[in-house]
């Protein structure tokens, strides 16, 4: 006969599901935490109809750490959502296409700038804003002077309001592909050169190229001597 | 297979042990049970006392009592220690005693897990409290802890908050897999799932939820974590991150979660509208339906919390649909409830009290869940006291409510006295008058502008703060003649039989009050 095993204090408990039901668990008359090896659980049966305890508990930690992973697997997920829908006005890197020019459209670009908190660089763009024809390769100059007299390395961010113009702007060089380092009293011109996508949504008239610039200087520290233009 | 373990059938019972270490060490479920309910309990006036700091200030315009520094900490740890401390808390000692009563069991599957699952907690809430006491202060970044709030600027405590994080998890982690292991494997013989009472379905499912959402917390504070020490860049735009990544992190647990907040709540009422109805539940199939379907929709509307971040208008209308979707299996609930009561014989004990004040309040906080759901208005609404309105009536009347009606319901089964009426139902009232006084005039506040999270305010909102703080009062220091009531409970009162209320079902009340140290160690037959 199968035993039934029960121990209210023990690590181990299960039950024999009914089908000895008539067998009295034998009570453990101790009450100090203990004592079961954890395998003879396992080895009692559960109820008929489910899966035997360690089964189970093994099943649920495994979905523990499948959720635990996809926690982490949002954040590719989240990139890829974005690129492939254009949300949170993020573009996308280096644009190797070329378009017609759409003269019969006109679009306004408006260029933010603005420093990250901490961020002690001077920084602004030549012009707050042009006017572009879809298709037409347009560049914009920003201005960065490093002010402080140390060396400093700053990456800026884009983003495009409205996001959903963000998949129909692109970008055939920008500053923003690479970090700034900048030497005591430096200043620097950065252009940008883009591409308004002909195929934008007619009732997209006006947007806005909004760069942040931050210094991660500590998180990349600069070499003292610039190597390169 | 058989490996027969003969303790030579000594078959004396044994009660607790005695001292300190019966609590240290035990993994009697009942006990256990017992420790999680006065831990939030506790948890419940520490976070509550931190709710009169708030509303202290709030009394009047301009800066009185604290500085705004110290203020954001208060809402920030009033937040996260009601709902990780208090409310999840006490629905875990809730299951702890009920769930093995209910289905025959004689203890939780997994009894050390359980003992440990508990002494995580207070562990947890030492290490996040104590950083109130640090020099940069604790947590001041709200409950939700958005980066960069929580990362770029967060005190210097932060890690300690998210230790504490990462312990609460684990906790509830465990006692979701017990949960989940004690209703699949233990029920007596007979038992079908769908025989099962409401609060263990809606317990499964919670515990499922759980087990599904508390790792990405897990995942959402390790970033954070790594964010902060380790120079990666998960929620840093400065190094290609996205703090709003952050946000859809944060919220793919932060909704789930608000449902495992009130499942559990769910499932009591359905226990205890019945036995005052003197009516068998009406729509029991429906209603397990329904928390199925609450569970799966709540994975999928968590950015509705998002609206105004700048989601494309396709995700605003699909996050909107689906939210406003969950109405329908509430809807469902709030139905059945009242349908239960339907001609019944309705009788207005304490827990009948607060049961059919949590089915009417807690669909007011539903009606202004779904007005926050239509996202043109959410813009509206968003970061107003209408939102703090909103989650305070499904969150006061609906969790709190419930637990309180659960405590008056099974009081009698875990003390074996009846507890004083009179007190309870004044209890009830003066719980009632003061929390509705405290929170629905912030759904006019917040409707005319006033944000969230601010410890001063425009002149035009005086008034009615004051009658929020007035009704807050109130309502916080009647929490410390619910303590009275209980105390009396337990130590003296009218004995109560194995059955006290007439109209109850379930295995529960074939145990006597209050109930064995050891139940059901022979499974009981169920028909």
């Amino acid at each position: 006969m199968k035993p039934s095993l029960y121990s209210p204090c023990g690590s181990g408990l299960a039950r024999d599901g009914g089908r000895s039901g008539a067998e009295l668990p034998a009570l453990r008359p101790s009450s100090q935490a203990s004592q079961l090896p954890q395998k003879v659980q396992s080895q009692v049966g559960a109820m008929a109809d489910s899966v035997p305890l360690k089964r189970l508990v093994t099943r649920l930690l495994i979905l523990v750490l499948a959720m635990f992973a996809f926690g982490f697997a949002l954040v590719p997920i989240y990139d890829v959502m974005c690129k492939a829908f254009g949300i949170n006005g993020k573009t996308a890197g280096q644009y190797e296409g070329e378009q017609m020019v759409d003269p019969s459209r006109q679009v306004r670009v408006q260029f933010l700038s603005t420093n990250a908190i901490d961020m002690v660089w001077e920084f602004h763009s030549k012009a707050d804003e042009i006017v572009v024809n879809p298709g037409a390769v347009n560049e914009m100059l920003f201005v960065a002077y490093n002010p402080t007299d140390k060396p400093m390395t700053a990456q800026a961010i884009p983003s495009i309001s409205p996001a959903e113009a963000a998949m129909y702007f692109h970008k055939t060089e920008c500053f923003c592909f690479t970090q700034q380092v900048l030497q005591p009293g430096e200043r620097i011109e950065m252009p940008v050169r883009f591409i308004v996508d002909r195929a934008m949504p007619k009732d997209v008239k006006h947007l806005t190229l909004a760069y942040t610039l931050f210094d991660i200087t500590a998180r990349q520290p600069p070499v003292a001597v610039r190597t390169g233009g | 297979m058989s490996t027969v373990i003969d303790h030579g059938h000594a078959d004396h019972a044994h009660g607790p042990a005695k001292g300190l270490m019966r609590w240290v060490l035990t993994t009697n479920h009942k006990d256990i049970g017992t420790m999680y309910l006065w831990f939030a309990f506790t948890m419940f006036l520490l976070g509550g006392s931190f709710a009169m700091v708030i509303r202290a200030e709030l009394f009047q315009p301009g800066l009185q009592i604290v500085q705004p520094a110290f203020f954001n900490q208060m809402t920030t740890m009033h937040g996260l220690i009601m709902v990780f401390g208090a409310v999840m808390p006490a629905f875990v000692g809730l299951a702890n005693w009920m769930i093995p009563l209910m289905i025959g069991a004689p203890d939780m599957a997994l009894p050390r897990m359980n003992n440990f699952s508990f002494w995580l907690l207070p562990a947890a809430f030492l290490l996040l409290v104590s950083t109130l006491f640090t020099p940069g202060g604790g947590p001041n970044f709200g409950w939700t802890f958005y980066a960069p709030l929580s990362t770029t600027y967060a005190p210097e405590s932060v890690t300690f908050f998210i230790f504490a994080i990462h312990l609460m998890g684990i906790s509830s982690i465990m006692g979701a897999i017990n949960v989940v292991a004690t209703i699949l494997n233990l029920r007596a013989p007979g038992m079908t799932l769908m025989k099962m009472p409401l609060f263990v379905w809606t317990w499964l499912i919670t515990a499922f939820l759980l087990i599904a959402v508390m790792p990405v917390l897990a995942g959402c504070v390790t970033m954070m974590l790594m964010d902060i020490h380790f120079g990666t860049s998960f929620f840093s735009a400065a190094g290609g991150g996205d703090p709003v990544l952050f946000q859809h992190v944060f919220w793919f647990f932060g909704h789930p979660e608000v449902y495992i907040m009130i499942l559990p709540a769910f499932g009591a009422v359905s226990s205890i509208i019945p036995t005052f109805s003197r009516k068998p539940l009406f729509g029991y199939t429906s209603m397990v339906y329904a928390t199925a379907s609450i569970a799966f929709l709540s994975f999928i509307v968590w950015a509705h919390h998002m609206f105004v971040v700048g989601i494309p208008l396709v995700g605003e209308l699909f996050f909107m649909y689906a939210t406003l979707l969950i109405a329908v299996p509430t809807g469902v609930k709030v139905f059945n409830w009242v349908s239960t009561m339907w001609q019944g014989s309705l009788t207005f004990e304490t827990p009948m009290l607060f049961a059919v004040a949590f089915v009417i309040l807690f669909t007011i906080g539903g009606f202004s869940g779904l007005m926050l759901a239509i996202a043109p208005a959410d813009f509206q609404y968003h970061d107003t006291y209408f939102v703090v309105a909103h989650f305070h009536y499904v969150l006061v009347p609906g969790a709190i409510f419930g637990i309180f009606a659960s405590a008056y319901y099974w009081l009698p089964k875990w003390t074996g006295h009846m507890y004083d009426e009179t007190l309870g139902k004044l209890h009830f009232w003066l719980s009632f008058v003061g929390m509705n006084m405290a929170f629905f005039p912030m759904h006019f506040v917040g409707l005319a502008g006033m944000p969230r999270r601010v410890p001063d305010y425009n002149l035009q909102f005086a008034d009615f703060n004051m009658v929020s703080s007035i009704g807050a009062f109130m309502f916080g220091a009647t929490q410390i003649f619910f303590l009275f009531i209980v105390i009396k409970c337990i130590r003296g009162g009218p004995p109560a039989p194995a059955k006290p209320w007439d109209g109850a079902e379930g295995l529960e009340w074939s145990v006597p009050s209050p109930a064995p140290y050891h139940t059901f160690t022979t499974p009981p037959e169920v028909k």
